[in-house]
């Protein structure tokens, strides 16, 4: 059992950020996915992660979502830890009543859109907010169709997943999970089980979404050219760590670590 | 023996009353073993192990014993722990527990075809674990289970002669009763043949029915 003493309570001083990765580990039994990470983000920062599958790059959205235990140190968002919940004065693994209560800031989309298919694209984005967050069905009804409008969805809104495309669910995607008013959203390779004809309606959304002020992106992809257009910093992950991080322009035209340069030149070929 | 249209014709009307009964107690026993089943389902599903163990256990009990043996087992071995039941009572008891334990086993294969991405759809807009079962499991579960929850209807209702041994006055405690006081049992045991027969086919087309459009009103179609 970790010694969680060290771990403060909950973050103060000047600068919060949004999100705080402090030594967070992760293994599978022998395999170690996540070799203590230490990642901070900003508010209404665009944050990228890239790199080769396997390195841990979705595990750090998951567990952020907290679909995936933390295997050591504690992540906190907006101050407060996510992971762990502060008894007696100390951080102990948060229980499941806190954790729910933890994760309301925090919204996701995923590569395989899980829409839920026997409701119509209105209803998805209405499920939430009725059930959780307690609206009336008018003002989910009405915060709903708002967002569909936003993602180009408001003429498909009574149509059921199975009769959209794959670029359509997606935003439906978006649309549902922008529909808790999430502080923080997580987009883990959503464009990757797109046809690529389809992909620029799904990036189109996201980049609208930036200039948003009140939301704090993390986004996994293997966009190489959308991740340069978007982010305000890329993390380049290998083999559980960050390898390295800096401002789009900085990795993409001059990476300092030898394992970038050989990840960026093997997608450039491949593409 | 010459089938005897006269005896047929006296007979039918009480045949027909039994038939009520008979319809009475496989509605009854469906709807209590539809809901202990879900609950027996569910309570796999839980993260107390003892209590999943414990509820496995029971169902795997009753479904490798014979009904009539539960039947028997509720009604007179009841009785000697202070347990007096009436024969219907007993007898619902034993045949919704008897199918509560096989349609469990169709509610987890239902469920457990939920892809895990629904359920991290549920986490990501933070339902409840109750709201999501209720909200987004349970009602994508619960259609491409109908065939096999309709096949377990038509058993039970198939099942209900057993209750006879107890004495419920159903469909086949009436043909035994007739064919007893009359010494003729060709006319009623051929009557609750074709009754069954009659009520057993269109159970099934009526369930699938049922399947095909409560499919097309979720959109799964």
């Amino acid at each position: 059992m970790e010694d969680l003493t060290s771990y403060p309570l909950e973050l103060t001083g000047p600068d919060i950020p949004m999100v705080r990765f402090l030594n967070v580990r992760k293994s599978y039994g022998e395999l170690i996915v996540l070799d203590n990470l230490n990642l901070d983000i900003s508010p209404n920062e665009m944050v990228t992660i890239i790199g080769p599958s396997g390195s841990g790059k979705t595990t750090v959205l998951r567990m952020l979502m907290t679909l995936e235990t933390i295997g050591g140190g504690v992540i906190y968002v907006d101050g407060k830890p996510l992971t762990h919940m502060p008894k007696n004065g100390a951080l102990v693994p948060a229980d499941a009543r806190y954790l729910r209560k933890a994760r309301s800031s925090i919204g996701m989309c995923f590569q395989h859109f899980n829409l839920f298919p026997h409701m119509t694209a209105l209803q998805n984005c209405m499920e939430g907010p009725v059930q959780v967050l307690g609206l009336s069905g008018r003002e989910a009804r009405e915060r709903a169709e708002e967002l569909l409008m936003m993602v180009g969805m408001i003429d498909k809104k009574d149509q059921h997943p199975s009769r959209l495309s794959g670029g359509q669910q997606q935003r439906v995607a978006i649309a549902r999970a922008l529909a808790m008013r999430p502080k923080v959203m997580l987009f883990d390779e959503v464009t990757s089980a797109l046809d690529p004809e389809v992909i620029g309606e799904v990036t189109n959304v996201i980049r609208d979404l930036t200039t948003r002020h009140s939301l704090t992106m993390l986004m996994v992809t293997h966009q190489m050219g959308f991740a340069r257009d978007i982010s305000d910093r890329v993390c380049f992950f290998f083999g559980g760590k960050i390898e390295e991080q800096d401002s789009p322009d900085e990795l993409f035209s001059n990476p300092k670590s030898k394992r970038t340069q050989q990840f960026l030149s093997a997608v450039k070929a491949a593409d | 023996m010459q089938w005897d249209w006269e005896f047929t014709a006296e007979i039918l009307p009480k045949m027909l009353w039994a038939t009520v009964n008979t319809l009475m107690a496989a509605g009854i026993g469906y709807v209590i073993a539809a809901v202990i089943g879900l609950l027996f389902a569910l309570a796999q599903r839980t993260p107390f192990r003892s209590l999943t163990f414990i509820v496995r256990e029971v169902v795997e009990f009753i479904r490798s014993t014979p009904l009539i043996l539960q039947i028997f087992f509720v009604y007179y071995v009841g009785p000697e722990y202070g347990l007096w039941l009436s024969p219907w009572v007993a007898g619902m008891i034993a045949i919704g527990l008897h199918y509560a334990a096989y349609l469990s086993e169709v509610y987890r294969g239902g469920i457990e075809s939920i892809p895990k991405g629904q359920w991290e759809a549920c986490t990501a807009i933070n339902l409840t674990m109750a709201q999501s079962y209720r909200r987004i499991i349970l009602p994508q579960a619960i259609p491409p289970s109908i065939a096999g929850m309709g096949n377990y209807l038509v058993s039970i209702f198939k099942d209900t002669p057993m209750l006879s041994v107890i004495g419920v006055e159903e469909l086949m405690q009436a043909a035994n009763a007739v064919g007893g006081q009359n010494y003729r049992y060709l006319e009623p045991y051929t009557i609750v043949g074709v009754i069954f027969l009659i009520i057993s086919l269109t159970a099934a087309s009526a369930i699938r029915g049922f399947e095909g459009w409560i499919r097309r009103k979720l959109g799964m179609e």
